[in-house]
């Protein structure tokens, strides 16, 4: 059977912890790295709290997933994307963002970095070139 | 099916399908138990997945899917032991569920 | 009476704590927590409205609801005061009345 790669696109725009999307949104992205598609994770709006360094949750009795997303290079996603108006909306900068790295391990390549805080017409191409969007 | 496991005379919870209730729990002996009553005895390559299991757990929050564990493992503990033939070798019924399940770990995301 | 004021809805995705601004008499209460922290935080675009807001009433954030979202008392408007659980309960007694903004 000749398998046709599709682009997936994961829309982040809710912050952690306050609802269930968050988490839900990166189960169901670990969950779809299984079929082996483009899939690339965009947040924008509130989403960008997503990433925030630092995140403690001891005092509040939940699940810290923060450390959960430092595996999705592991789950083939290749592209993270953040809006940089959300974030400049919100006193945000790329510093304050969590790193995700990368890496091919049939062919070592590696990219310390796949988050890339992009201006809001890219975020509007990349939805428009993605053949499938799944929004949280 | 019982929902506790019994390890050196203390109980332990479990869930419906094995997975200890509460990760925190842990001790070794747990494993030790799980795998005689699938009827297998650890040995050190046993050991060396559980415990790489838990330490990823620690530091991702997550059980990894089974071939980003035959992935992880392969960087961490050498290629030939990066295959799932390897890892089935060890886990016949699936290194990333019944390891997980030995380990202590949920169910990986991911699986069914 | 006095009124405690609650908002744990973030101010970029609903309205809470701009109504909860608007409708506050002067030297009330303000709690921001869950989501709510956000408005807390120093350089975003609903800080004037929040530091506008501090020269009439007391704006308090919930400490540990800050910290899960990985962001420390430093990053916070100047004016805010962090509490703990207790503080929390302690503000909810002083004042008799509480009134969310779900």
């Amino acid at each position: 059977m000749s398998e046709v790669v599709k682009k997936f696109m994961y829309l982040n725009r809710k912050a952690p912890y306050g609802t269930i999307y968050a988490w839900e949104a990166l189960e169901v992205v670990l969950i779809g790295a299984a079929f082996d598609q483009d899939v690339s994770v965009m947040f924008l709006d509130d989403g960008v709290y997503q990433l925030t360094k630092g995140q403690d949750t001891k005092a509040i009795g939940m699940k810290n997933f923060s450390p959960t997303f430092r595996t999705l290079g592991d789950y083939e996603v290749k592209k993270i994307y953040v809006d940089r108006a959300s974030l400049e909306a919100r006193g945000l900068t790329q510093e304050d963002l969590v790193e995700i790295a990368w890496e091919d391990f049939e062919t070592e390549e590696e990219i310390e970095n796949i988050v890339e805080v992009i201006d809001s017409a890219r975020v509007g191409e990349l939805m428009n070139e993605s053949d499938a969007i799944f929004s949280f | 099916m019982s929902d506790t496991i019994e390890v050196d005379g203390k109980q332990y919870g479990v869930d419906e399908e094995g997975y200890l209730a509460n990760l925190n729990d842990w001790v070794p002996g747990i494993a030790t138990v799980m795998a005689a009553q699938d009827n297998i005895e650890l040995t050190d390559e046993h050991w060396d997945i559980i415990n790489f299991l838990r330490e990823y757990y620690e530091e991702y929050q997550i059980a990894p899917a089974v071939r980003v564990l035959t992935k992880a493992v392969g960087k961490k503990l050498g290629k030939d032991k990066g295959n799932s033939k390897y890892l089935y070798s060890l886990f016949p019924y699936g290194p990333a569920k019944q390891a997980c399940r030995f380990a202590g770990l949920p169910k990986p995301t991911g699986c069914v | 009476m006095s009124i405690l004021h609650t908002v744990n809805k973030s101010p970029f995705e609903r309205n809470a704590l701009e109504s909860c601004l608007k409708f506050a008499t002067d030297g009330s209460a303000v709690l921001l927590f869950e989501d709510g922290v956000y408005a807390a935080l120093k350089g975003t675009a609903v800080e004037p409205h929040v530091s506008d807001a501090l020269g009439r009433l007391k704006v308090y954030v919930l400490g540990p609801d800050l910290q899960a979202r990985g962001f420390s008392a430093e990053r916070i408007i100047e004016g805010i005061s962090v509490v703990d659980y207790a503080g929390f309960v302690d503000l909810a007694a002083e004042n008799g009345k509480v009134q969310a903004w779900l």
